[in-house]
């Protein structure tokens, strides 16, 4: 059983028989008053989106979801292939299953498949994944603190800020459960 | 190591900290402002004690254990005694804790700016706060998140009733009797408020307001207010109340509440009750430094206005 104080970005609960995952939270509080758990969550099944707000005190039931280690083979018509290593089966997940979660895919990467009534519906990443910079500002050397950013792409398509003194080529650490930069990976 | 000699054999700096180096810059100077503001005023600045044996009791504040004692939700019971013992101006700049409260405007350890005046009431404490963010902006607007705020006096004054009927479906008194006053506020009428200049929303029901003194002319409302920009609450002001019954009744009630809630049990505040008789009729307002931050510099999150959130310990 979860409460309020558990509600947070990537969580998935179960409403009226249902996964749902949570894609944005935030807590409010209007002056002096009640705490409320402002939620914006995906069903799991349909994709459809909706908006809960809670009030602290309620109780949500964990999404009661298998999950199988597989790892990402390859993306192609039918969508983002994965295969379980142990009796070769594969799926396919669809863009909008996976969204941002795309980004973070690296091919042979080894991650945990959701399913619901044998129906895959999602994935868990690792916490961070390396990927390489394919596009950014060049370093101007003399014109940097060490806190400016800049736009940054890396090989999977995803934007983000870095610090100014990551190049093209660098390969970079990011945390998959924010999208944020996190250090420079020595190779 | 100056920044431009690094090069990719150094070890790299902790970015979620090297970042925000700009922000602390702005966020060190408009402290200062903020203090030299109120010294031309002759407001004294204090330091009262950040661990209490008990906070003023309030229903939706969770207190932040410290011992057999607790960190303060705020320094208020502290600079009223201040007032009591014949302060007239007072201001002070400090953490307070809140417990479980995180979200992108609130963290439980966070900093408050209070300032207090004898002889004066709500009305006095809206002037001041109008005069201050017109001298903490470099401009008379803010431009926040894509969107721009007319700074320029006098901002617009919206009592609570008043704000129910432009923005909720129903009436202050029935959302009262029907336990949805806090959620009203919170997601139809706050994110209306302050969107072209700052609003002060006040005469909040009396239930509403714990600490504040009811307006002579309608004793059901107190002379209490928040300031809104963009949607934000900033700040939440009162006339005092200074009647040592109506406050020990009041806070009996919210203790119960508390009490009833689940809460650690707490004593009242006996000294501050005791010395409350000799407090003159006063006004005082606290004001989130951190949201205030966030507005001045543009900031989507509170993460980004401290050095350190809890997360990063």
């Amino acid at each position: 059983m979860y409460t309020c104080s558990d509600l947070r970005k990537g969580l998935k609960i179960m409403i009226d028989g249902e996964p749902y995952v949570i894609t944005q939270y935030d807590f409010t509080k209007p002056g002096k008053g009640q705490a409320l758990y402002k939620c914006k969550m995906r069903n799991m099944i349909t994709g459809n989106m909706y908006d809960r707000t809670y009030r602290s005190g309620e109780t949500f039931d964990p999404a009661d979801l298998e999950d199988r280690s597989m790892q990402f083979l390859y993306k192609d018509e039918s969508g983002y292939v994965f295969m379980d290593q142990k009796t070769y089966e594969q799926i396919a997940l669809s863009e909008e299953t996976l969204g941002d979660d795309r980004f973070f895919l690296i091919d042979n990467m080894e991650v945990k498949i959701l399913a619901f009534n044998g129906q895959g519906i999602g994935i868990t990443l690792p916490n961070f994944v390396n990927l390489r910079v394919v596009q950014a500002d060049p370093w101007v050397k003399g014109d940097t603190a060490a806190g400016n950013n800049k736009p940054a792409q890396v090989e999977s398509g995803y934007a983000l800020q870095v610090p100014s003194f990551v190049e093209e080529g660098d390969l970079i650490q990011i945390d998959t459960r924010t999208g944020e930069y996190v250090t420079r990976v020595k190779e | 190591m100056s920044p431009a000699s690094r090069n990719s054999r150094q070890p790299e700096p902790n970015w979620a900290l090297a970042r925000k180096q700009q922000t602390l810059r702005q966020r060190a100077r408009i402290l200062q402002r903020i203090r030299a503001f109120f010294v031309e005023r002759d407001f004294l600045e204090v330091e009262t004690p950040q661990r209490l044996p008990a906070n003023a009791p309030e229903t939706h504040i969770v207190p932040v254990p410290s011992g057999d004692w607790c960190l303060h939700s705020s320094p208020e019971l502290c600079m009223k005694r201040l007032l009591a013992a014949g302060f007239e101006k007072l201001f002070q700049i400090c953490h307070c804790w809140r417990g479980e409260e995180r979200g992108s405007r609130h963290l439980s350890e966070f900093t408050m700016l209070e300032w207090y005046r004898v002889s004066a009431d709500y009305r006095q404490l809206m002037e001041d706060c109008q005069q201050l963010l017109g001298r903490l902006a470099a401009k008379n607007t803010i431009g926040y998140q894509g969107r721009e705020l007319d700074l320029s006096p006098p901002w617009e004054r919206l009592t609570v009733a008043a704000a129910f009927r432009h923005h909720a479906p129903c009436s202050v008194t029935e959302a009262l009797a029907a336990d949805r006053f806090d959620e009203l506020m919170a997601l139809e009428i706050e994110p209306r408020l302050g969107v072209e200049k700052p609003v002060f929303l006040c005469d909040f029901p009396l239930e509403k307001a714990a600490l504040a003194r009811a307006k002579p002319d309608d004793p059901d409302c107190a002379e209490r207010f928040e300031l809104y920009l963009l949607g934000m609450e900033l700040a939440n002001g009162f006339s005092e109340l200074t009647d040592p019954v109506e406050q020990r009744r009041r806070f009996a009630a919210e203790e119960t509440a508390r009490r009833d809630a689940g809460q650690t049990p707490y004593p009242l505040p006996e000294k501050f009750l005791t010395e409350l008789p000799a407090m003159p009729d006063a006004a005082g307002i606290a004001l989130g430094i951190d949201r205030l931050v966030m507005l001045l510099t543009d900031a989507a999150a509170i993460d980004e206005v401290v050095a350190f959130t809890p997360e990063l310990l």
